[in-house]
């Protein structure tokens, strides 16, 4: 028996509205929120990265799976905002939570599905029997061009999960990936934006490698979409997640927690394990998850979790998603969001 | 900063390593080769809780290189639970809105960057208690 032993996430405090971007853009913020489904976003403050943020949020996971972090033997950190092109995100991590010198790190990165990848390399690496625990984390401070579509859901976040074999909170009983080569997004060496396909981002990209991997993970399960209490899709915007549930059988009942792009933004390799963390915030014991993720190039994730008892006990020992999502938030206007986010010039 | 002082303090900035004195029990941060208070050579090396008081701060409005963009900000003197007094900036607050005995926690930061292509210096740096 192999599962999620301990989970955690960080969000930042700083938020900026639909309405604050669009009136530099001379853009109509109701469409774009009725469009995309999204009323606001994060953003990191100008001391946060994709280090900072994986730090915060595995001390969280650390806090609830209540183990010392010398049981880790790998750390993978997910993201495709990692604050080097070369040197290790995983090291810093690794090296802020007392995991170091006995530990394989690597830094992945698969557009917004990278956090997932972690997670799927970590749970097998500990189901093998090649070590006791195993860190996966996924974390972004994504960034979309000024003016871009992506600027209005561009966010921040981070979710890390401990895989274990004993104290499980969440049982692992499938995985099954979809892949293709697809190109609907990317970002090359040394550009600061990514850019992306428009249109082409929707039916043959992501639904194509959702859909791909949902019905898979059905067949090979032999599960039926309301066999499950929960699901978590990949969230770029709120629109693409919610009309792929009911495409393929599912309720609002089953997407509602995991839900959180329309008051987050998509955090790319943190969006659907956010969601999925939300969604354990929320569980009972014995209830069935079914989280995909999907990331540009193109690809998806997906796992069926089942919730044990042990997370009554453990899920209160951390703050809850909604929390940091929730509480104390603080307001930027586009100027000193544009300063956070390194989007004024300055001279050299 | 250079790098070899940033590596060789990296225990303290990354994860709160302390020094507590094995004779007195006195607790050291950063970490010494001698007990200030006794003299004794030997410590067990202790975690820092990361939680403590504001005992006093100051806003710097007139940032030194590096940290213009930032200002204002505070850096203050907080009273850790085990009883040492850490100094550190703290993030993520309106600086005019902080009180001294304010409850703070340490998170792990950016503090500084050798320019777009140099280094990055990571350390701890306190924010409000509210819990997140």
């Amino acid at each position: 028996m192999v599962g999620i032993i301990g989970y955690g996430t960080q969000i930042p405090r700083y938020r900026i509205k639909v309405e604050e971007i669009a009136k530099v853009w001379g853009a109509d913020a109701e469409t774009l929120k009725r469009g995309l489904n999204l009323n606001e976003k994060s953003v990191p403050a100008p001391d946060e990265d994709c280090a900072t943020l994986s730090v915060g949020a595995a001390r969280n996971a650390l806090v609830r799976a209540g183990i010392d972090p010398a049981l880790i033997g790998a750390v993978y950190v997910g993201s495709e905002s990692h604050p080097y092109a070369v040197k290790p995100t995983g090291t810093i991590v690794s090296e802020a939570l007392g995991i170091c010198p006995h530990v394989h790190t690597a830094d992945l990165e698969f557009a917004c599905k990278a956090g997932t990848e972690g997670m799927f390399i970590a749970l097998y690496l500990v189901k093998s029997g090649v070590m006791t625990c195993a860190l996966a984390i996924g974390a972004d401070t994504s960034q979309g061009a000024p003016g871009d579509a992506l600027e209005y859901s561009a966010s921040a976040g981070a979710a890390a999960f401990i895989m274990g074999r004993e104290n499980i909170i969440a049982e692992l009983l499938d995985t099954h990936c979809y892949m293709t080569d697809t190109p609907d997004f990317w970002r090359r060496e040394n550009a600061h934006y990514p850019e992306h396909s428009g249109r082409f981002t929707g039916e043959p990209a992501y639904k194509k490698h959702v859909f791909g991997a949902v019905n898979a993970i059905l067949d090979k399960t032999g599960m039926k979409p309301e066999d499950f209490d929960y699901l978590i899709f990949h969230q770029p915007n709120g629109k693409f997640p919610v009309q792929a549930a009911r495409q393929l059988g599912f309720t609002e009942a089953q997407y509602h927690y995991g839900l959180l792009t329309p008051v987050l933004g998509n955090t790319y390799s943190a969006s659907s394990p956010l969601g999925f963390a939300a969604t354990l915030d929320e569980a009972d014991p014995d209830q069935l998850i079914l989280l995909v993720s999907y990331g540009s190039g193109a690809g998806s994730d997906a796992f069926v979790f089942r919730t044990t008892e042990r997370l009554l006990k453990n899920r209160d020992l951390a703050p809850k998603v909604r929390k940091q999502l929730d509480e104390h938030r603080k307001y930027l206007e586009y100027g000193v969001y544009a300063k956070f986010r390194g989007k004024i010039l300055k001279p050299e | 900063m250079n790098i070899p002082r940033h590596w060789r303090e990296t225990p303290e900035r990354y994860r709160l390593e302390a020094a507590k004195c094995r004779k007195c029990g006195k607790i050291a941060f950063p970490a010494r080769l001698i007990c200030p208070d006794c003299g004794h050579k030997e410590f067990e090396k202790i975690n820092l809780s990361g939680k403590g008081k504001l005992l006093t701060y100051t806003i710097i409005r007139t940032a030194p290189e590096g940290f213009e963009d930032i200002a204002p900000y505070a850096v203050g003197i907080v009273e850790m639970e085990e009883g040492v007094s850490v100094m550190g900036q703290v993030t993520d607050c309106d600086p005019e809105e902080l009180k001294t005995g304010d409850t703070l926690v340490t998170k792990f930061r950016r503090m500084s960057e050798e320019g777009k292509t140099g280094l990055i210096m990571y350390s701890y740096k306190f924010v409000p208690d509210i819990g997140v």
